[in-house]
């Protein structure tokens, strides 16, 4: 990597942040730094909403007669829950977030390849989700985030063609910053970065990428049609109009499996950054890891068919469905042996974004495991539609792909900010997340064993204590976010501030000032070395231990 | 039911064993991985602290490494594939000679009939050590009919029948729950499983019973639809239809099952018996829309009575269909009731 002097942080030095002031220059702005700031607060803002309907969901459970809400109430509550949560939080999260503000930095170039169409992105996901909020307002939606038919076109009262047509738009933003990240990752790397070269952040959003342009597609298909027999009664999923349901959930899951991946390859990528960073290590089998990134986005989209084994399709179908489900896992589970396998013999620093790293891998080893539970035929017809379901999911998207997201935040707030958040809080909130969550839904694979459906409003006494015990956890976990909307807040003044490079981090992002200025890097960078080159970092700190000069 | 707080839900069939067995053999492979990494963070975070003195070394993963952490899990996924994908498949294929209940799903009950002709709504209650093959349709939208007890569930879509089967052995009441989200009161579509001693289920099949059997039903409906018109004259005779192999006018041959029974009577079109496509002026109407799913089944369980009883025993050793001559009634005496009417077994020219 280039070597560039250290500026000392100045208030007066030119950033993204300092460039305008006014609503319209954030507005109209074309920085993807900006435009990543504008992703930040608006999934934050569809986390509390997702967030609050799990929380009167979970109170309501706290009593067998589910007593705090009406039956008809808690069917929109799920609903909201997993809508909102699905395609207006944990989609966008890392992708928009995250990789709008980072890869560019990463590579070494002045804004992502299409900067209008990144803006567009932004203001679609800002229409879509304004309609999905404007359907909950308006009365809500009753039929899971899953939109069965013929329930959902037929049968449903709710304002289901509103709530589609919420995630048809926000699909086309899921597209347009796929695409934007192909391109850019093509056509823009820095002179020397070669894509072997290319820290496994990138990789993972590559993958990403991939299935956001091929599967968004299908689904925003998919919920059209569903819209199409829903207003003007054309039969295409309803049998007695002539449709076929079951035709209905293969188009669906075709998208919707890959978009779990979607979910957590991003978070994937962000624990390759962290772990390399705080072991002081390169990461153990880097071409393995960056090829299980692109073998999980290409068997991703070939494993649907497990959410349906016993929903009518034919046991040959089942078969190899449920073959092909095992080899996804195996891409996984090479990347948590290797993240493990980096620590060996690393220099281990358990700062906050480690520990929501170590956090992360936990869980998410928990929760891919049990995923072979379900992918496993016999032991699905006993565990499908149950809350053995909704842990495993949860285990997936919130253990892992919130753990990685809250990583990320962390490790890179001091270059979006300029300013280090308080480090014993984060460590606070990343423990209590780590608690919270376990004891929120690992109770819930109990309840699944036993027997207990999902989406049922009450339950039989004997689900009792499993349920108040989930319910208790959720209350912890409900502080755990929070604390870091605090202090996060709170850091933006009052901060330490931060540094180039407060963490002595490889990747092109710390060579530049926090904040970055508005083009980013003064002159372009050339790289000449692999990622993750800790050795030479550390060795150039021991020569000349100025923090944040490297 | 048990209602206190339990751990592992009651075992009422001998695949609820099986299940467990597997579930169990998946805890340990979770168990086994969680325990390993979990071992190896906190020793690494522990032993390579960041500290004074303490400098990372860079190592390299060897070939060998990699290679058995893609291989050993790999191997350990395709026995498991294996034993689950058995276990399923035996759940998929009741047994010859199961005794069949018909349940049909609607918003929010269960309503169950057995061929005797009892009837019950949210309550299904079996004879202890038969086997039971569910036949289930669904009026309305998709419903879930699961048993936890037994580790079994199928969805009950509408448009088609699902069938799931299982051989109670031990005698209690259990969980039935509605597992796929139907509408406004899911959580209210609930019921039990009752297992009874055979005796017992004898006693309670004959109370109460208002419709005669189901056959019955199936007769007079055959009667006041005027299916007889057609049927055993230039159309195919039901005689010893059910499950027997029937060739079709496209050149494939299938078994006559519930799932072909219902598409006959509600898509006549879709499997035409080969020498029966000639006219199209006597081709049968569909009845999608004028039967009730409960009028289907009772003509299936009609179908079924004219079949001859050894063909009920054992589904495998059926003759196999050449063209329309198997159609021809079966030779009394077979043990099946009477035929309906000579089959001139010819369409109309």
């Amino acid at each position: 990597m280039t070597t560039i002097s250290y500026i000392p942080s100045t208030s007066r030095r030119q950033t993204y942040l300092n460039v305008g002031h006014t609503v319209k220059s954030w507005l109209l702005t074309k920085d993807h730094k900006r435009i990543a700031v504008l992703y930040i607060l608006s999934i934050t803002f569809f986390f509390f909403i997702g967030g609050s309907a799990a929380t009167l969901m979970r109170l309501n459970l706290l009593t067998p007669a589910g007593n705090l809400v009406l039956e008809s109430t808690y069917n929109k509550l799920f609903t909201a829950h997993g809508v909102i949560m699905v395609f207006f939080f944990l989609i966008p999260s890392i992708p928009a977030t995250l990789g709008n503000f980072i890869i560019p930095l990463m590579l070494g170039a002045r804004d992502l390849a299409f900067p209008r169409v990144n803006l567009l992105s932004w203001y679609l996901y800002i229409a879509g989700g304004s309609l999905a909020v404007w359907a909950l307002l308006a009365g809500g939606v009753d039929t899971g985030w899953t939109f069965y038919e013929p329930y959902s076109s037929t049968y449903s009262n709710g304002w289901v063609a509103l709530t589609i047509c919420g995630i048809f738009i926000a699909g086309f933003s899921s597209i347009l910053t796929g695409l934007n990240f192909i391109v850019t990752t093509h056509t823009m790397r820095a002179r020397g970065l070669t894509w072997f070269r290319l820290p496994l952040f990138i990789w993972s959003l590559y993958a990403t990428s991939l299935i956001m342009v091929l599967g968004t597609p299908v689904v925003a298909i998919t919920l059209a049609l569903v819209a199409l027999e829903r207003i003007f009664g054309i039969g295409i999923f309803d049998p007695s109009i002539g449709g076929d349901p079951v035709l209905f959930q293969h188009m669906f899951w075709f998208y919707s499996h890959p978009a779990v991946y979607i979910m957590i390859l991003p978070a994937m990528g962000v624990m390759s950054e962290v772990i390399a960073c705080f072991t002081r290590k390169r990461i153990f089998g880097y071409k393995f890891v960056a090829f299980a990134s692109v073998a999980i986005a290409v068997l991703g989209f070939l494993v649907w068919g497990h959410h349906m084994f016993v929903a009518g399709q034919s046991a040959f179908e089942g078969m190899v469905f449920s073959l092909l489900s095992f080899l996804v896992a195996i891409p996984s589970g090479v990347k948590v042996f290797n993240w493990t396998g980096t620590m060996y013999k690393g220099s281990i620093e358990l700062k906050t974004p480690m520990l929501y790293a170590l956090g992360f891998i936990g869980l998410f080893t928990i929760g891919g495991l049990t995923g072979l539970f379900l992918a496993t035929m016999g032991a699905d017809m006993h565990l499908h539609d149950t809350y053995f379901v909704i842990a495993h999911f949860h285990y997936i998207m919130v253990g892992g792909a919130i753990m990685g997201y809250m990583g990320g935040l962390h490790f890179w707030w001091p270059k979006i900010t300029g300013r280090m958040y308080p480090e014993a809080w984060g460590r606070a909130s990343a423990v209590i997340i780590f608690l919270g969550f376990n004891l929120t839904f690992f109770p819930q694979y109990l309840l699944g064993y036993l027997g207990m459906p999902r989406r049922y409003h009450g339950y039989p006494a004997e689900f009792q204590v499993l349920n108040v015990l989930s319910t208790a956890g959720a209350s912890i976990l409900g502080v755990g976010y929070l604390l870091p909307l605090g202090y996060l807040l709170w850091s933006l003044k009052r901060g330490a501030l931060a540094g180039d490079n407060p963490w002595n981090a490889a990747g092109l992002e710390w060579t530049t000032t926090s904040p970055p200025p508005s083009d980013n890097f003064d002159q372009s960078p050339v790289v000449t070395e692999e990622a993750y080159n800790y050795a030479r970092i550390d060795a150039e700190l021991v020569a000349s231990p100025i923090p944040g000069a490297i | 039911m048990n209602t206190g707080f339990q751990f592992i839900p009651p075992h009422a069939s001998a695949m609820s064993w099986q299940v467990d067995w597997l579930l169990l053999a998946l805890l340990g492979l979770t168990i086994f991985f969680t325990v390993l990494i979990f071992f190896f963070i906190v020793l690494f975070a522990w032993k390579y602290r960041a500290r004074p003195g303490h400098k990372a070394e860079q190592v390299e993963a060897p070939m060998a490494l990699e290679i058995a952490l893609w291989g050993i899990p790999f191997i350990l996924c395709l026995g498991l594939f294996w034993w689950g994908t058995r276990l399923f498949l035996s759940a998929s294929r009741p047994p010859a000679g199961a005794m069949d209940i018909y349940v049909i799903g609607k918003q929010w009950m269960w309503k169950i009939q057995h061929p005797e002709g009892r009837k019950e709504i949210d309550e299904l209650h079996v004879p202890l050590g038969r086997p039971v093959r569910l036949i289930m349709a669904s009026q309305d939208v998709i419903h879930d009919f699961g048993l936890p007890a037994f580790r079994i569930k199928r969805d009950v879509v509408p448009g088609s029948y699902s069938v799931q089967w299982f051989t109670p052995t031990a005698v209690g009441e259990y969980h039935l729950f509605c597992d796929q989200y139907c509408g406004a009161q899911h959580a209210e579509m609930i019921g039990k499983v009752v297992v009874m001693e055979e005796a017992d289920y004898q006693r309670w099949v004959a109370g109460s019973v208002t419709d005669g059997p189901m056959r019955q039903g199936g007769e007079q409906l055959f009667v006041n639809m005027n299916c007889m018109s057609c049927h055993g004259q230039w159309a195919p005779t039901l005689a010893g239809l059910y499950m027997s192999r029937v060739r079709l006018a496209d050149g494939r041959t299938v078994q006559a099952d519930d799932a072909y029974l219902r598409r006959s009577i509600l898509d006549p079109g879709a499997d035409i018996v080969a020498g029966y496509q000639a006219n199209q002026s006597v081709l049968m109407p569909s009845f999608r829309g004028t039967l009730t799913e409960e009028q289907i089944d009772q003509l299936i369980e009609y179908i079924k009575s004219l079949a001859p009883a050894a063909y009920l025993e054992e589904p495998t050793t059926r003759p196999v269909s050449n063209g329309g001559a198997d159609l021809e009634l079966r030779k009394p005496g077979e043990g099946g009731p009477p035929p309906l009417t000579p089959d001139p077994n010819k369409p109309v020219e």
